[in-house]
């Protein structure tokens, strides 16, 4: 330990701590066994007079590395933010005495407890250090901008109006995307408030597209550089530093540095040709609805005229959800969210501009999100567009009609009617670059069969958008349908790669006003993310931490678990095969440092050591004092909270418990399990968030990293000669308040059953 | 099926009829379909088409069907489909409206009691200008025949004695009846009425 290190106590004596603990006894224990060189009480140590006194020692030189022990970590941190010096806290308050009974009976355990705490605190604080930025990069303020349809080009002229260069790379040779054919769009705003109800009343219409305008503002914008007809050859660096090739069709690539990048790249149309069943292909009389639009726009304000033969379209009808919320062979399983609005916007062009001509939606589940939604629907239904809940089988030609054969829902009925057009209401595809796990499975699979599989499944994905110079893979990893994990429950628009956000139909089916608001979300997220990097800050969830992961070289046995594992592709390998962390990529999570065999990998405030020595300094009673220890290694961003929630919600926790929290369950080290088990611990209780398809681990896989790994922790009890059911893995919401410290109970009931580990010393 | 009526299928033509000729027939296109009318409806389950249905069978243009459907005719007007309806159609009076452009166009299904019963009031108020009670509920016992009559006088004349006594019916009423102080300005009124009816329909038809 470096000699210019001075540890300092300090204990509060509020919130009932003083009245339920003998302070004095936790001060001794902080400075015998803990070794701070002094410790000092205050009976509100979050208040200013509290906080000028920690400042003070602080500011003398007497003070840099610090113990408080008081409320949760999570509690008082304005108060408690001592930037420039070490801090550990221990949690006397939650973690204490509001876990625990009041009593006689209790004392002993609780003081214990908090004894403990104290203990562990300290240990904590002599490995941690204050954490440096890493200045691997400054503030670079460009935004790139991939895809240059409705999404890209807000993203565009947002990051222009907050005073960032923008570079929009569009594929095609004008910009507008997959909304550049339409004819009109679905109304962004509802009925004024002070329209009545009504059969007749003034309801929201289609209105201009804005498509061409928003172009024009594009290019008028001196901030945003337009590339068309480009591709991005290569992308390398990371947030703050980002190195992008863009390639034009001349042939010409020009290399730029980027803060950070939007990636806005919208849908493809499905592919109706999928749907002989509605007889597309067969008649150029039914298409689909993004045909439709190029036929309302050729038609200008006159009469739609079909595509057969040029005749005045009299009856028309839209078959709803084709191709899709369907489990059929190349349907899309999932509702597309946009198309029932856009049928009925459809359907009015045919009441506004083909004399009495008769429009029928075919329905089965009206969805119509937006603001204007519902009263777009009274619009529709205003106009006398009829709605049939219905499910279509089949269309056929009859003479120079058509016929489609459904089955009313209401009416319960198999039925059909005539008309002269029929418009399927076809999905979005996601226009993502191909998923880096199935480009990753090739290289990690175990046997050439499944090599060889990996390598069919790579073929049938779609070209790379980003071209990603990563360790994991060319572009964003997917999550469901190839649409681009967006973390839906905690960050929207967050990638799994960091500094690289997620806009518009990407992400998510949805239409052009919910794409543009979340081209605006995101294009802030990509500035803060550029903003971060420069001064070495974590972006979500650990926003502003400074800490990043270290390693020791020398120890490194460059088996890259840690380089495979990260859920956010963050580390590279160098020339030399060992890993690169790039900073502004890393989240902090430190499923690296859980990973990695040999313990090289470390951060300035959390490692092996802070966790390790934590567990290790616990006080553990002789085998025949019948007081077991349970080691609960709790997720910071969910478990944690729904402890301390209890705690203030009364429930009661077992005083065996000794809680520590991790950053994510990825960042356990299972050196720790064998070292708790080792030193005569009686049960181990992990808590971290779900981990399937519907994650809500904050750092994606961290979770689904930590129980692959402890799905092996059975051969360590087994050589220990150990029972299995003393270490438990359990997924924990924020939201268990009761249940979280259930588990625990009932890991305290489990040895009580099996007995006490025979490892105690 | 012949090929007009296959044309008219799930298009406007029924619904515009409707519009023109049926009280409130405008709000019918508003139905969104929801079905709380047919689960409010406390007779719900005697109709053979609810609400709910009715609004879809015009839409999918079953004139005849729907105009000769006694559905409409079991409305008992107790408005909890209006109350309920999210979207505020006057359900209730478009179920009187059919049934009376039902009854308009001679499609009432015969022997339909809700229609025979309306028919008995409409004449008995025509005579005097105010319903004579005494009348009609013997009409109404005798609207099934003669046998029938005499078996529901008697199963209620315990009733009907009842109501003498406290005063509440009065046998003389049997002789003709008293009616309105200005019988002739009454049906002027009502005939005022019918030529403004008749003028509307004509101007429908045109």
């Amino acid at each position: 330990m470096a000699a210019d290190k001075k540890f300092a106590g300090y204990i509060c004596t509020g919130c009932g701590i003083g009245d339920r603990l003998d302070v004095k006894q936790l001060e001794t224990v902080a400075t015998r066994e803990g070794k701070m060189a002094f410790c000092k009480q205050h009976e509100m140590l979050c208040s200013a007079e509290g906080v000028q006194m920690i400042r003070d020692d602080i500011e003398k030189g007497e003070a840099t590395h610090i113990m408080i022990a008081a409320c949760s970590r999570r509690a008082k941190m304005e108060a408690f933010h001592f930037p420039e010096v070490a801090m550990s806290r221990a949690n006397l308050r939650e973690g204490v005495i509001w876990l625990r009974p009041e009593g006689e009976e209790h004392q002993e355990t609780t003081q214990e407890m908090a004894d403990d705490y104290v203990r562990m605190a300290c240990a904590e604080v002599k490995f941690m250090n204050v954490p440096q930025p890493s200045g691997e990069q400054g503030l670079t303020r460009s935004i790139l901008v991939v895809g240059g349809g409705v999404t890209g080009m807000v993203s565009a002229l947002e990051a222009a109006k907050a005073g960032y260069q923008v570079h929009l790379v569009c594929f095609e040779s004008e910009l507008g995307g997959p909304w550049k054919d339409l004819y009109k769009r679905v109304p962004f705003r509802a009925a004024d408030v002070d329209v009545p109800n009504g059969n007749n009343v003034d309801l929201p219409q289609p209105e201009d597209p804005g498509v061409a305008e928003l172009a024009e503002q594009v290019q008028a914008q001196d901030k945003i550089r337009v590339y068309l007809n480009a591709k991005i050859t290569k992308t390398s660096g990371a947030p703050g530093r980002f190195s992008v090739d863009i390639s034009t069709e001349s042939g010409s690539t020009v290399t730029e540095n980027i803060g950070a990048i939007v990636q806005a790249t919208d849908f493809k149309p499905y592919d109706a040709n999928q749907l002989p069943e509605f007889a597309y292909g067969k008649t150029p009389d039914v298409v689909t609805n993004f045909e439709l639009e190029k036929l309302a726009k050729e038609a200008n304000g006159g009469p739609i005229k079909r595509p057969s033969d040029g005749k005045e379209v009299k009856s028309v009808a839209f078959i709803q959800c084709a191709g899709q919320r369907s489990e059929k062979e190349g349907h899309l399983p999932y509702c597309s969210g946009f198309c029932c609005t856009e049928s009925i916007k459809q359907a009015l062009y045919f009441k506004a501009q083909n004399p009495d001509c008769d429009a029928t939606v075919l329905f089965d589940d009206l969805r119509t999100p937006g603001a204007a939604g519902e009263d777009f629907y009274r619009a529709g239904q205003q106009a006398r567009v009829t709605f049939a809940k219905a499910k279509a089988n089949e269309v056929v030609q009859n003479g120079d009609r058509l016929t489609v054969k459904f089955r009313d829902l209401i009416l319960d009925e198999d039925t059909e009617m005539e008309c002269d057009l029929v418009v399927l209401a076809t999905g979005q595809v996601p226009n993502s670059g191909p998923d880096p796990y199935a480009q990753l499975a090739v290289e990690e699979a175990e046997s050439e069969e499944e090599k060889e599989a990996a390598r069919k499944a790579l073929e049938v994905a779609p070209p790379s958008i980003l071209n990603l110079d990563y360790r994991q893979g060319t572009d964003l990893p997917h999550l469901k349908h190839g649409f681009t994990d967006s973390h839906f429950i905690c960050f929207p628009y967050e990638t799994r790669r960091t500094g690289i956000y997620a806009a518009g139909p990407v992400r998510r089916p949805m239409d052009m006003k919910q794409a543009m608001d979340d081209a605006v979300g995101a294009t802030l997220k990509a500035i803060q993310a550029a903003e971060n990097a420069a001064r070495g800050a974590a972006a979500l969830p650990r926003v502003g931490d400074l800490s990043y992961p270290r390693f020791r070289r020398e120890g490194c046995t460059q088996c890259k678990r840690c380089t495979v594992e990260c859920p956010f592709g963050a580390i590279n390998e160098d020339e030399e095969r060992y890993p690169q962390f790039n900073e502004s990529r890393c989240r902090r999570c430190g499923t690296c440092m859980g990973a990695c065999p040999v313990r090289v990998i470390s951060f300035e405030n959390y490692s092996v050591d802070t966790v390790g020595q934590q567990l290790k300094n616990v006080d553990i009673p002789d085998e025949f004092d019948e007081k077991p220890r349970i080691l609960v290694l709790a997720c910071e961003n969910d478990a944690y909270p729904a402890l301390d929630m209890a705690a203030q919600a009364g429930e009661e926790l077992t005083p065996w418990a000794r809680v520590i929290p991790v950053r994510c369950l990825g960042s356990v080290s299972l050196s720790w399990i064998t070292d708790a088990l080792n030193s005569g611990y009686d049960g181990i209780v992990l808590m971290g968030c779900r981990r399937d398809d519907d994650y809500q681990c904050h750092f994606v896989r961290g979770s689904k990293m930590a129980a692959e790994r402890m799905s092996k922790v059975g051969d360590t009890l087994q050589s220990l000669n150990l029972e299995p059911e003393r270490v438990a893995l359990y997924e924990v919401a924020i939201t268990d308040i009761k249940r979280a410290p259930q588990l625990i109970n009932d890991m305290a009931e489990t040895v009580d059953k099996i007995g006490m580990s025979p490892f105690k010393f | 099926m012949s090929n007009t009526q296959m044309i008219e299928k799930y298009r406007t033509h029924f619904l515009r009829e409707v519009e023109a000729n049926v009280e409130e027939g405008e709000w019918v296109k508003m139905c969104m379909q929801c079905g709380v009318c047919s689960g409010s409806c406390p007779l719900g389950k005697h109709w053979a088409h609810p609400p709910q249905e009715i609004f879809m069978m015009i839409r999918a243009g079953k004139r005849e069907e729907v105009l000769t459907s006694d559905s409409m005719w079991m409305c008992t007007s107790c408005y909890n489909c209006i109350v309920r309806c999210p979207r505020e159609l006057p359900i209730t009076h478009i179920m009187h409206g059919l049934a009376h452009y039902a009854k308009r166009l001679g499609l009432v299904p015969e022997n339909q009691p809700t229609a025979k019963f309306a028919q008995l009031f409409w004449d008995n108020l025509m005579k005097k200008g105010r319903v004579n009670e005494l009348k009609l509920g013997l009409s109404l016992y005798f609207m099934n025949g003669f046998a029938e009559g005499v078996k529901t006088s008697l199963a209620r004349r315990k009733l009907g004695m009842n109501m003498v006594k406290t005063g509440r019916m009065n046998p003389m009423e049997i002789l003709g009846g008293h009616g309105v102080k200005d019988l002739s300005g009454f049906k002027k009124a009502i005939q005022k009425a019918q030529e403004l009816e008749d003028a509307r329909i004509a101007k429908q038809g045109a």
